[in-house]
């Protein structure tokens, strides 16, 4: 990471409250173009919500979120979108009576500035970001035939085709097993190799470690740590708050990737 | 299966799948009450698939299963249950907007005896984080206690044989820890548990005996020792 280099996305003390609680409660912190970031943290700790503050689908209670140096709090989703900032969600739902490329096309069609495309273009970028993900082979076949790493992909394909220059990933890689998450940290990769920044939220530490250069632990909304994977992992707040006593013992046994 | 154990459930060259074509192909399976079984394998190989036809939700196209004996092979949903079979399904499937309690109680929706209230009573032991939340909706709830009530419902059925289909999905390592405890105290109080799970490691350090399943074929099956040290299985599910 080059110290010069000015922030692409900034948090300063993001909070978003449901009800009276603060999900997401005064989260600092920053990307810079090029990185791959990765979020962790236990389950209601408050990641997807930091997602749906970036992308707009919550509205801040505190704090600022700043895109290359203006503040794109309380814009709309899709004009965030058309800034440059794309996302996956955790339940994928793809447009079930349409074929893999049609469904990539949709994002090439209502995406970023740079993306917005006409149909006959939209199909071209589909085809191009299709084959990017690995899912070339299937573009004419119905979104009901794919298996479930296939319809993440097809997830990835649909936010790519946005054409994003940050991607925000909610947990493409849950349910898929270590050989599967090692085509999709290829995915990733490749994705990245194209100029694109990446921030992930996973549970599975193959991936943390396998393409991140740094991790951000969320705990009750807030930062809990933040620094290179192999140190935060090995952290004994995140031990206790998050990996458990047991998981440092298995990773004895499954190292899982070596970090770059 | 373990010797001297009795024979829980038994599947015999099932044969089953979509309109799209068969997913499983003529798979043998045995349970012995109070194993605690895994089964694991790449995505598409059938495992969920197999869990919808032991629960009667897909229709065998051929061969047979035996619960306790007796040939369930054309049962109704609601007639395994009955019988004693459970289905924790992928990705939790609870009623959001419905109670916690609620959830857990549809579990014994079936059941007209009287120890409904002592099986909730064990859930709750089992899940103490569930008990100040009964009258929560179940959709607030975050991942990892959504699996609870997930698996709590199963329980409610007073089953022989609990299946539980990614029971790690989308959870915390420490939660995964949590549950994979709960699930090995519920085997060693009686309950058969057949598991499906994507973090091959987990699952293989849990259970007794694991079947593997490559495009719908059992392509090995034996104690989790033996299936953990299999170079394939290394070298495709572990990715060593």
């Amino acid at each position: 990471m080059s110290a010069t280099a000015a922030p692409q996305l900034e948090l300063r003390s993001v909070t978003k409250r449901f009800g009276g609680v603060a999900a997401v409660d005064g989260v600092t912190f920053e990307v810079r173009e090029g990185e791959i970031v990765g979020i962790i943290g236990p389950n209601g700790a408050g990641k997807t919500t930091l997602l749906n503050c970036i992308s707009g689908i919550h509205r801040l209670d505190g704090g600022d979120i700043r895109w290359r140096g203006d503040s794109i709090s309380g814009m709309p989703p899709h004009r965030i979108a058309r800034l440059g900032i794309g996302r996956t969600f955790q339940i994928v739902r793809p447009f079930g009576s349409m074929t893999v490329r049609e469904n990539a096309a949709v994002g090439a069609l209502f995406g970023s500035a740079d993306a917005r495309r006409r149909p006959r273009e939209a199909f071209e970028l589909a085809d191009h970001v299709l084959e990017l993900v690995g899912l070339e082979a299937k573009a004419r076949h119905p979104v009901s035939a794919l298996t479930i790493p296939d319809r993440k992909r097809l997830e990835v394909a649909r936010a790519v085709a946005t054409r994003p220059r940050l991607l925000l990933l909610d947990e493409v890689m849950a349910g898929l097993n270590n050989v599967e998450i090692d085509a999709a940290l290829e995915m990733v990769e490749t994705v990245h190799a194209t100029g694109v920044t990446v921030l992930l939220i996973e549970h599975v530490m193959r991936v943390i470690v396998g393409v991140c250069r740094r991790a951000i632990v969320l705990d009750f909304g807030q930062v809990l740590a933040e620094g290179e994977p192999e140190s935060v992992l090995r952290d004994e707040r995140v031990i206790q708050a998050y990996l458990g006593e047991r998981y440092a013992k298995r990773r004895h046994t499954d190292p899982g990737r070596d970090g770059p | 299966m373990n010797a001297g154990a009795e024979p829980l459930l038994a599947v015999r060259g099932l044969t089953a799948g979509f309109d799209a074509g068969p997913v499983l192909f003529g798979v043998d399976l045995d349970v012995a009450t109070g194993e605690l079984i895994a089964l694991v394998g790449a995505n598409g190989a059938g495992k969920s698939t197999l869990l919808g036809v032991l629960s009667a939700l897909v229709r065998p196209t051929a061969g047979t299963i035996t619960l306790a004996g007796e040939d369930v092979t054309r049962e109704r949903p609601e007639a395994l249950v009955r019988k004693g079979v459970a289905h924790v399904p992928q990705g939790r499937r609870l009623f959001g907007t419905l109670s916690v309690e609620k959830n857990l109680l549809l579990g014994a929706y079936l059941r007209r005896d009287a120890d409904v209230g002592e099986d909730m009573a064990r859930v709750l032991e089992h899940f103490p984080a569930l008990k100040n939340k009964l009258g929560r909706d179940a959709g607030t709830l975050s991942g990892g206690e959504q699996q609870m009530v997930a698996i709590g419902r199963g329980m409610m059925a007073r089953p022989k044989l609990l299946m539980v289909d990614e029971l790690s999905l989308g959870l915390a390592p420490n939660i995964v820890d949590r549950l994979i405890d709960v699930i090995k105290q519920i085997n060693r109080e009686g309950t058969a548990l057949l598991l499906v799970e994507q973090d091959v490691l987990v699952a293989l350090d849990a259970a007794d005996r694991a079947y593997v399943l490559e495009n719908g074929r059992v392509v090995l099956s034996g104690p989790t020792a033996e299936v953990k040290d299999d170079p394939g299985v290394r070298r495709a599910y572990l990715g060593l």
